[in-house]
């Protein structure tokens, strides 16, 4: 680690690179690995990271820059965006990733995960998860409700993250143009849910993203997240305010409204996320992407392989804080 | 033996270009440019002048035995027709009289309309990028882009009518160079530019010669379909205002377009519902059915595009002082 503290710019470890030396011998040893994250490279890789920041803005200024035909401006997410969210990732959650060879190096991939916490804050932690621990640091593009889209700031945020809108249109489009494109199917229902019914898969919808992927012959990586159910435990839904601001769900937890804007503070939860294996469509019977039986079963498939490895995590993770 | 195309709407600049363009090229013996007022500057193409809404249009195709019309008479701006209801009447009854005299010729076998990618509105709902066949989640409601559907409506029923002659529509992002102006261009050009707070539109452009040239290309290849135009990739409202050097005024949606509109005075910056979604919203077209079916890329990418108008702008200040 003593090299990276010495200041070269270009040929430094990325964080998630050293991470990774750091435990590259099986599973990490948390408490250690997370220490050595804040005293060796947490300090000094957040300092470069700051100038590095300042410059992207700086550019973003000029409009010297490009994004792509989806409006994902790759390095203002990077340099930005996910260095604005990784001190959570790292320090406050403390997400530990498994099965990341789940992702092929290059191509298409539908991941497929669990939602919860009230506001969407696992999508974002898979994004960081995604780009900074695989070793080819691929951009996770993300599917939206058009609610993300129509909201100021928000949408333009999701776009410049590289996200769009949940339609079978872009899904295939991401995937056939090689991108990691990730899905939340339980959607409003599954950050939405009360806390007591924790961990538990709502509805899948009808399993469009299925079809997405059969037709465009990706792998499907059923991906389960623990810890997010924590961060905001929702107690009771004030439904009324909800409808009153036009919004699927208004949540009452502890600490929110009653706190005020302290109340936004997530509670640190720990946080496991697992992408398991693949599930390969590329080699089902041509039609299957218009056959529902086959969608359904695919999409069974996936359900039951995240529920059965929350329990897992769970099981693993023993206390939600520790 | 050569063809016979009539031009419309030749009295405005891109019209004029386009009739101009088509003079001399192989196939074509002749062209007719067809205006109400005659043009600024006199054409190269021979030049009548007729009301497309009134249906002496048909002596014209009749007599010189037209084969191909090049529909280029739909206007964007109250400002050009002299007032909203004119503009919807040369738009919407112009052409509706336009191919009734197409289908009462005998001689007509092709069509070309320049159409606008405003048919397909814009709003969150949309996919990010948009194909010819996209039903639109957002339809226009007014103006400019809801007489273009209209238009298209009318196109689609001749074409119905009228099998054996091959119909193209060209659907066109916003064109911009050193010469044109538009609605969209007199909004950028303001000195301060109103914007949607919360907002950065993704924008898409295609340079005037490509406009030509693809039209061109539709009229020799005697095309037929409906095609989006559009330079690769996108532009981003932010990022067109940086590089003209302007400095925008964020506000909200509801009230942009009042104080647009009293911020513009005496200009022809559009504010309508709809221009306001696009604002909003922004607009990117799959051109992929043009690559392939139209063999046709265009030269400049939307960010060239726009680099062109920018560079026309400066000239333009250097030489007025």
């Amino acid at each position: 680690m003593a090299e990276t503290s010495d200041g070269g710019d270009s040929n430094r470890l990325r964080p998630s690179q050293a991470a990774r030396a750091v435990g590259a011998t099986g599973p990490r040893p948390v408490e250690a690995s997370a220490a050595a994250d804040v005293s060796l490279t947490g300090v000094d890789e957040d300092d470069t990271g700051v100038v590095e920041s300042w410059e992207v803005l700086q550019s973003r200024l000029t409009g010297d820059y490009a994004v792509d035909d989806f409006g994902f401006d790759p390095e203002f997410t990077d340099k930005v965006l996910l260095q604005l969210v990784r001190p959570l990732y790292r320090h406050w959650f403390r997400v530990e990733v498994s099965g990341i060879d789940s992702i092929p190096a290059e191509g298409g991939a539908l991941i497929v995960a669990n939602h919860s916490g009230t506001i969407a804050v696992d999508s974002v932690m898979t994004q960081v998860a995604v780009h900074d621990e695989h070793p080819a640091h691929r951009n996770l593009r993300m599917l939206g409700a058009d609610l993300v889209f129509q909201t100021p700031f928000l949408g333009d945020l999701a776009r410049r993250a590289g996200h769009t809108l949940a339609c079978h249109d872009d899904a295939e489009r991401l995937l056939r143009s090689g991108e990691v494109v990730g899905v939340w199917p339980e959607g409003f229902k599954g950050i939405g849910k009360p806390f007591s019914e924790r961990y538990r898969l709502q509805r899948f919808g009808r399993g469009g993203f299925v079809s997405a992927a059969v037709r465009t012959g990706v792998p499907i990586i059923p991906t389960a997240i623990v810890g997010a159910e924590e961060i905001y435990p929702m107690l009771a839904n004030a439904l009324p305010i909800a409808r009153v601001l036009g919004l699927p769900y208004f949540p009452i937890t502890p600490t929110f409204p009653a706190l005020g804007p302290l109340g936004l503070l997530p509670l640190p939860s720990k946080w496991f996320i697992h992408f398991d294996d693949p599930i390969p469509t590329d080699d089902l019977p041509p039609g299957s992407a218009d056959d529902p039986s086959v969608l359904f079963e695919i999409t069974d498939q996936v359900r039951e392989r995240i529920q059965r490895r929350l329990y897992d995590l769970l099981a693993q993770r023993g206390g939600a804080f520790g | 033996m050569g063809v016979v195309a009539v031009v419309t709407g030749v009295s405005r600049y891109l019209g004029g270009k386009m009739a101009d363009r088509l003079v001399d090229q192989p196939g074509i013996d002749r062209v007719i440019g067809v205006d109400v007022v005659p043009p600024p500057t006199p054409l190269a193409a021979e030049f009548v002048r007729a009301d497309i809404r009134n249906p002496a249009l048909s002596k014209v195709l009749d007599e010189a035995e037209v084969d191909t019309v090049v529909h280029m008479g739909v206007i964007a701006t109250p400002r050009q027709a002299g007032g909203r209801s004119v503009m919807k009447d040369i738009n919407v009854i112009g052409t509706m009289q336009l191919l009734g005299a197409c289908q009462r010729s005998e001689s007509v076998r092709h069509l070309v309309v320049k159409s606008t990618a405003a048919v397909y509105g814009s709003g969150p709902k949309d996919p990010a990028l948009i194909t010819e066949d996209s039903s639109p989640r957002h339809p226009p409601t007014s103006g400019w882009a809801k007489d273009s559907v209209e238009v298209e409506e009318y196109v689609r029923g001749f074409a119905r009518r009228r099998p054996d002659v091959r119909v193209a529509t060209l659907r066109f992002a916003n064109i911009v160079g050193p010469g044109m102006r538009t609605g969209m261009t007199s909004y950028l050009t303001m000195p301060v530019v109103p914007t949607v707070m919360g907002f950065d539109p993704r924008l898409q452009f295609v340079h005037e010669d490509d406009a030509i040239e693809v039209s061109r290309r539709a009229v020799l290849q005697r095309s037929a379909g409906t095609f989006n135009v559009a330079g690769e990739g996108v532009v981003l409202l932010s990022q067109a205002l940086r590089r003209l050097g302007k400095r925008e005024l964020p506000l909200p949606a509801n009230v942009m377009p009042i104080i647009g509109r009293s911020l513009s005075r005496g200009a022809w910056a559009d504010f309508s519902r709809d221009q306001v979604r696009y604002l909003t919203y922004g607009r990117v077209l799959d051109t992929s059915a043009l690559a392939s079916e139209l063999g046709f890329t265009p030269d400049y990418s939307s960010e060239d595009a726009f680099g062109a108008f920018v560079h026309g702008l400066r000239a333009e200040v250097s030489r007025h002082g």
